[in-house]
């Protein structure tokens, strides 16, 4: 069945099952491959995007649950125009193998977007979801409080 | 004379080879041409190195990207030489081809000495050498691929810059002498700029120049944390892994196989998974069956609607028996004594008191955050292939076999890697994604395996005992007697590889144990081989995973039973400066004093491997019942740090790597099958349980040692060492979280 939804501020018509969780529908139905699969059972974080604003673990959300406008980390910002927090990404070196980037990333831009100032325990309280098997996590802390601290100059 | 310049007279530099428009630079060992790789389909260029052309220069490089870093530093190699502008440097990763082979790693020869190898050393090595391109091994492992390119790359890029300083010499009618070079452009005496993509064609016609490397006072790039050329994609989703390939007409596959590891699949009925909305093939591949569909997602559910009954598995049912097995092997023949310092015998028959320990490790899984798959388009006459992959060689050639095709009828693009750490050597996940298309000629198809069925068809860590005796006198240790048993990866993986598992000692299962560099009163090492058809595999730090542990562990003991410092106790038997210098390192860095406070541990360790001595403390403390690794120190001594930034990470992915391994990760077996599913029953260390982490890098100059894998060794025993500390309890089995809670 046909189900509309809107991504990255652009409205899409699938023919998919209802019961397709919206990370395979955004991956194999609309090919934004930003988002990744990694467990499809909540417990890693790749698959992180936002939908009106809050992280949703989207191998968790069916499509026919999906109300509210959904923003993949291609929609955060671009290669030619990075959000801040890609910037800070860039600025700290985060990533290794990159893979599990797409998601920490949209689970920090949403923490900023919440908590502007977070501490610590809120940085990790956010981040606890997101498994990174290269261990970049000294390096995610140091970007996530950089890009918070240009908030309070900004 | 350096080493550098050695190499050069007995390299042959092959410069201006013309390609479309452009130009081609590399460099081979006389005596050991391979064919061009760029040949045959590109039809351009005799030059696995550097393309210089109208649009640029493009770098190809011979190692795959896992995350490790290395096109980053490979690219500064190259660009060190050739003068490029640094967000001009393009990085490929080449197509499989001989002339990559990678001449260091089975050459063993982890250190790069500017004078040092003697000649039976260099013959040795070079015969080795040949060997490894013999196999045409084009492998990314081993922490070898710096080591591999840092003279050949850094020639090509000096090849390239004078070839086209020769065409610019000649366009300006000035002497050579006259030009210099900047950001990708030759500048004339009188301030003319000229474009090297200008000058590409030209240069062609150039004959091969003589070319001497610049010194390291004179590096601009080397030596420096560079930006990584991966980043800007990685860090907006564009970064392109074997799973975000699509293609037009695209299906998508996913496998079931056999959960019983090499296991027959008795009979199956594909008929409810067939009557699913989308799925549109059940294919029967012996050992399993995959099914695709229109999206990933319908061919995961229709997979798990096939009833299937399998046949048994060729190894014992549960981890009990199969520590049966292993602790057995203590009684059959010696593998290997690769080391016998002194009379240990003699050693522990003397001494008063006998320090015995027996340690025992479990199978561990790569768990890469990206799970295996691939994709495959099949025309009948050609197989095209995208998979991350750590031997393009090896997967082409297993590939092409599986499909009956010849080798040169395979196209393999090996796209960025979430996650390597060994596991993707293994051909099986690439050969799996080639039966599949072959069986849809003309439809591309990508494979994309659960995670499940990541977990349950893993090439694991193998499991393994160590029974270790030992004896002090004092402050010193007078004996120092090791076992190790295990299931050998090297024969299993060579059987796989090659289809011949090599005889006689096998050296890669005493690593970490026979080749540190203490200095004992008697040292003994003995390896013994178990019998156990457990598919297990390269896993990051190898032997030394497993062997460290047990080494480091136990020199502990032996520190407590000597009544030492654990620190001052290595110390006191080590003369080997570098191993030295990183162990000081870490005591200056954490101020280690041999005192914690109540509700604090602190453990040391050190370990060499691939070259590379590092040494780590870590701390714990205990949080109302829960251990929570809170800090850790880390300085290794790379003897050359080409990025410092790189090493930097890898020193900390390394560290975690280990650290989540020994506090919480195993791989179980229950009725022939791995327990483990899913991260839910197999955590790792997440931000809430990772460190803060130091690093310091320490460059003795002697050699150039790996960075990618010899963090993992020492963060284990480390971390049981700390809890040791802590809680007064010494814990000679891994995972800690048998017996203590982790914060993960
Ligand atoms: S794929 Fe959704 S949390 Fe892992
Ligand atoms: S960067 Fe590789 S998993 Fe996080």
């Amino acid at each position: 069945m046909a189900f509309t939804l809107r991504v990255n501020g652009q409205t899409h018509t699938v023919d998919l099952p209802g019961d397709m969780p919206l990370l395979w529908v955004l991956r194999d139905g609309l090919n934004l491959t930003g988002t990744k699969y990694g467990c499809g059972v909540a417990a890693c974080g790749a698959c992180t995007v936002h939908v009106d604003g809050a992280p949703v673990q989207s191998c968790q959300l069916a499509l026919a649950d999906v109300d509210g406008e959904v923003t993949t980390i291609e929609g955060l910002g671009t290669p030619e125009a990075p959000a801040p927090i890609q910037q800070a990404w860039i600025e700290h070196q985060v990533a290794q193998c990159g893979y599990c980037q797409s998601g920490q990333i949209m689970a920090a831009a949403a923490l900023l977007a919440e908590t502007p100032a977070p501490s610590d325990a809120e940085i990790e309280a956010a981040m606890a979801l997101n498994l990174c098997r290269c261990g970049t996590y000294s390096a995610i802390r140091a970007a996530i409080r950089a890009a918070a601290a240009r908030l309070q100059e900004a | 004379m350096g080493r550098a310049a050695r190499i050069a007279r007995r390299t042959f530099l092959i410069g201006s080879a013309a390609v479309a428009g452009g130009v081609a630079f590399g460099v081979w060992h006389l005596h050991r041409p391979a064919p061009n790789p760029l040949t045959a389909e590109a039809g351009a260029s005799l030059n696995p190195f550097v393309i210089v052309d109208q649009s640029g220069t493009t770098i190809i490089t011979p190692r795959a990207e896992m995350g490790q870093g290395i096109h980053t530093t490979l690219a500064a190699l190259v660009a060190e030489e050739l003068d490029l502008a640094w967000e001009d440097v393009r990085v490929l990763h080449g197509p499989p081809a001989q002339a990559y082979y990678n001449s260091a790693l089975l050459r063993g020869e982890w250190r790069y000495h500017p004078e040092g190898l003697s000649g039976w050393q260099s013959a040795l090595a070079d015969t080795l050498g040949r060997v490894g391109k013999v196999m045409q091994l084009q492998v990314t492992g081993g922490s070898t691929s710096t080591l591999d390119g840092f003279v050949r790359l850094r020639m090509a890029g000096a090849a390239a810059r004078e070839a086209l300083k020769a065409a610019a010499a000649e366009r300006l009618g000035v002497p050579v002498a006259e030009l210099a070079t900047q950001d990708g452009n030759v500048i004339g005496p009188d301030g003319t700029v000229i474009a090297y993509g200008e000058l590409a064609e030209a240069a062609a016609r150039v004959d091969p120049p003589a070319v001497t490397l610049r010194s390291p006072e004179e590096w601009r790039f080397l030596g420096r944390s560079m930006p990584r050329v991966d980043m800007l994609a990685k860090a907006t989703g564009t970064a392109e892994y074997a799973l975000d390939v699509r293609l037009p007409g695209m299906r998508f596959a996913t496998v079931r196989m056999n959960p019983h590891l090499g296991g027959e699949m008795t009979g199956f009925d594909p008929e409810p998974a067939l009557a699913m909305p989308g799925v549109e093939r059940v294919i029967d591949l012996g050992t399993g069956i995959a099914v695709v569909a229109r999206t990933t997602w319908e061919a995961m559910q229709a997979a798990e609607a096939v009833s299937v009954e399998w046949g048994p598995a060729p190894y014992p049912d549960t981890t009990e028996d199969m520590f049966d097995s292993i602790a057995a092997a203590f009684d059959t023949r010696r593998n290997s004594r690769r080391r016998n310092d002194g009379d240990a015998d003699a050693a522990l028959a003397d001494a008063g008191t006998v320090i015995e320990a027996e340690y025992r490790v479990p199978f561990l899984h790569h768990a890469t955050m990206e799970p295996m798959g691939a994709a495959a388009l099949f025309t009948g006459a050609r197989l095209e292939l995208w998979s991350g992959n750590q031997a393009p060689v090896l997967h082409a050639e297993k590939a092409a076999e599986a499909v009956g095709l010849d080798p040169d009828r395979i196209v393999l693009h090996t796209p960025m890697m979430g996650g390597g750490f060994g596991r993707r050597a293994e051909t099986d996940f690439t050969v799996l994604a080639a039966r599949i298309a072959a069986e849809m000629p003309g439809t591309p198809i990508l494979l994309t395996w659960s995670r499940e069925e990541d977990f349950s068809h893993g090439f694991f860590r193998p499991a393994a005992i160590a029974r270790m005796r030992g004896t002090v006198a004092e402050g010193r240790v007078t004996a120092f007697d090791a076992k190790v048993a295990a299931p050998s990866v090297t024969r299993q993986a060579m059987q796989r590889m090659s289809g011949f598992a090599p005889p006689g000692p096998d050296q890669g299962h005493v690593e970490g144990l026979a080749d540190q560099p203490y200095r004992f009163g008697a040292y003994r090492v003995e390896g013994y081989l178990a019998d156990l058809a457990v598919p297990v595999g390269f896993w990051r730090a190898v032997g030394n995973s497993f062997n460290g542990f047990f080494h480091e562990s136990f020199v502990d003991e032996l520190a407590h039973a000597a009544g030492a410092d654990p620190l001052a106790f290595r110390l006191a038997h080590l003369d080997d400066p570098a191993a030295r210098g990183v162990l000081e390192a870490v005591a200056e860095m954490s101020g280690w004093d041999g005192e914690t406070e109540a509700g604090t541990g602190r453990g040391v360790a050190m370990t060499r491997s691939f070259g590379t001595p590092v040494a780590q403390v870590v701390e714990v403390i205990d949080d109302e019942g829960w251990i929570r690794i809170s800090r850790a120190w880390v300085a290794c001594d790379v003897g050359l740090a080409l990025d410092p930034g790189i090493i930097r990470q890898q020193m900390e992915g390394g560290l975690i790597y280990g650290l989540s391994a020994a506090a919480m990760e195993e791989i179980t077996f229950a009725g022939g099958r791995v327990e483990q599913k899913n991260f839910p029953d197999h955590d790792a260390l997440r931000i809430t349980g990772a460190p803060e982490i130091a690093v310091r890098i320490l460059e003795s100059g002697q050699h150039m040692g790996g960075v990618g894998e010899p963090a993992t060794p020492p963060a284990m025993p480390a971390l049981a060492n700390a809890v040791f500390d802590l809680t007064g309890e010494r814990i000679r089995e891994l995972p800690l979280s048998r017996r203590l809670r982790f914060v993960a």
